[in-house]
């Protein structure tokens, strides 16, 4: 009999659900069948814990004597510009925000030791930061200049918005050049020298639900340590990717928006991220509850890594060019193997996303739901499925004459 | 016994002209394999050093080392993890060329062997939360 997610909540609250993690619901499917797993578990957890470059937290830090209008002014937290184009306490800081002075690739590889990213794990650990900010000065805002120490204790709100995280599949990257490359997906070394990949792929929340049947709008969630909930759908979220024969996406596919309150939120789960070469990011640890509803959905819970595939992909040559070729697909079990074959030759992989954390977000979330103190929500609306009829746009450049 | 170990020796502007490392393999028998070097613009010099031979002859050639003047401190010393910063991603392990580190397979974590380092530094900026400390 399908079950409801209030039938969920009251289970939860009653210390009656049966949790697992998204590891442990494939041995239980395997071991039981789904029938009798779908009559068994309640929720399974999932986590993810990777760079996600789309992330940035806001804050309104409380009004200065005199007023000051940060609005259309400047503002530097540790020499890192944010975002001051909202009202006059309100900003904004990206994960990818550099310090003016930062030498960035000027002396290629550049290191990007800190930017954006590393302010936010800085705020949730607690420790002052420098605020630095100038304004134009108005009859209500008369003060144009302002240097102080903040913390995040000391803030009316901090939230932590993330436009696009938690992709539910993403490409598998490789260098076919004859030189080194830096890119968001780590250092390739030349001729196929290595493969690099991200994503928890048996444990990552859209590739357990991958056809959003549960994950919707609404629905609360582990973000960074703390409570949150998913916003919208992330930007760039195309459900019309291949997929497998189950609805599996074999390409970067689903995304998601999330925000919570980043004062209730731990360093251990945002993590200001260096990438060589290519810049600073924030490394989030998302993890999502999925109530197991109906047979199908049991059974989608339960895919392996052997089951879920992605693209190889070229990131001297076809990524930069913005060609959609691919050299060969592969399977997460055999990227978690350590090598897989590329163009007939074995090349060891990496991951830059952690699946040992992963784990931990799964199990931490597990052990919240199995407490009582997180109930799962009914989304508010559903995300953009497959039908939606959504296609991926690129930009069509239209040459400016005047 | 033979024992190979890597040391970190640090040589001070005075003894930068002076045959040091050659009377090590004279008198001691000792092999050695240069993992890194460089001279600071004041001429002082770092020397990262693979020293194997008879375990006798191995202590005595330190000892002979330690009376130079030059100050030696253990390779593993000098490369370690800030395990706090770690999030045992993996990116690290195609990086290495010497295979300091590996992913436990069932746990999932990385494990970094300073016994495998060879002090080429890679890892450290490689690292994306820069979890890899050197302190020469």
């Amino acid at each position: 009999m399908p079950k409801t997610i209030a039938e969920i909540n009251e289970k939860i609250k009653a210390g009656k659900a049966v949790v697992v993690t998204a590891e442990e619901i494939i041995d239980i499917v395997k071991e039981k069948g789904v029938e009798c797993a779908t009559h068994e578990v309640d929720v399974v957890t999932t986590g993810t814990f990777g760079p996600m470059c789309s992330s940035s937290a806001y804050f309104n830090i409380g009004h200065a004597k005199p007023r000051m209008k940060l609005g259309g002014g400047k503002v530097y937290l540790n020499d890192v510009p944010g975002y001051a184009a909202l009202a006059a306490a309100d900003f904004l800081i990206g994960a990818n925000a550099l310090p003016d002075d930062d030498p960035r690739n000027r002396f290629h590889p550049g290191e990007f030791n800190y930017g954006g990213g590393h302010v936010i794990e800085d705020l949730v650990a607690g420790k002052d930061v420098r605020l630095v900010a100038t304004a134009y000065g108005t009859d209500c805002y008369p003060r144009k200049k302002m240097e102080t120490w903040i913390n995040i204790k000391d803030m009316n709100e901090a939230v932590l918005f993330n436009p696009r995280n938690a992709y539910q599949n993403y490409n598998v990257a490789v260098n076919l050049s004859n030189k080194t490359i830096y890119t968001y997906m780590g250092v390739l070394k030349p001729n196929a020298g290595n493969v690099n990949y991200c994503s928890a792929g048996q444990l990552s929340p859209l590739l357990k639900d991958p056809l959003y049947r549960t994950i919707g709008i609404g629905t609360r969630i582990f973000l960074g340590g703390g409570a949150g909930f998913i916003a919208w759908n992330g930007t760039q979220h195309f459900p019309n990717a291949p997929r497998t024969e189950i609805g599996v996406p074999k390409r970067g596919a689903g995304t998601l928006a999330v925000i919570g309150d980043l004062k209730q939120m731990n360093p251990r789960w945002l993590v200001g991220t260096s990438m060589l070469g290519y810049g600073v990011t924030l490394t989030v640890g998302i993890g999502v509850p999925i109530p197991i509803l109906n047979e199908e959905i049991c059974r989608n819970a339960a895919v392996t890594d052997a089951e879920i595939f992605a693209g190889i992909v070229d990131y001297s040559d076809a990524y930069p060019q913005r060609r959609p070729d691919i050299v060969s697909e592969t399977s997460y079990a055999e990227l978690k193997s350590g090598k897989i074959k590329v163009q007939g030759k074995d090349v060891p992989t990496a991951s830059l996303s952690s699946y040992s954390r992963a784990m931990e977000i799964a199990t931490t979330l597990k052990g919240w739901i199995q407490s009582g103190k997180f109930l799962l929500t009914e989304p508010v609306a559903p995300l953009p499925g497959v039908d939606a009829g959504i296609t991926p746009r690129a930009l069509n450049e239209r040459p400016i004459e005047e | 016994m033979v024992v190979s170990r890597k040391i970190v020796i640090h040589f001070p502007k005075k003894l930068a002209g002076q045959p040091v490392i050659s009377r090590l393999v004279k008198q001691y028998d000792l092999e050695f394999n240069i993992l890194k070097a460089s001279i600071t613009p004041a001429e002082e010099g770092l020397l990262v050093l693979e020293l194997t031979g008879e375990q006798s002859e191995y202590e005595k050639g330190i000892k002979f080392l330690t009376k130079t003047g030059v100050k030696i401190q253990s390779l593993s010393q000098d490369f370690t993890r800030n395990e706090e910063r770690c999030t045992s991603c993996g990116a690290c392990i195609t990086i290495c060329p010497a295979g300091a580190f590996e992913l436990d397979k069932k746990a999932r974590t990385v494990k970094f062997d300073n016994e495998k380092c060879v002090a080429c530094g890679l890892c450290i900026k490689a690292c994306p939360p820069r979890a890899m400390e050197v302190h020469f």
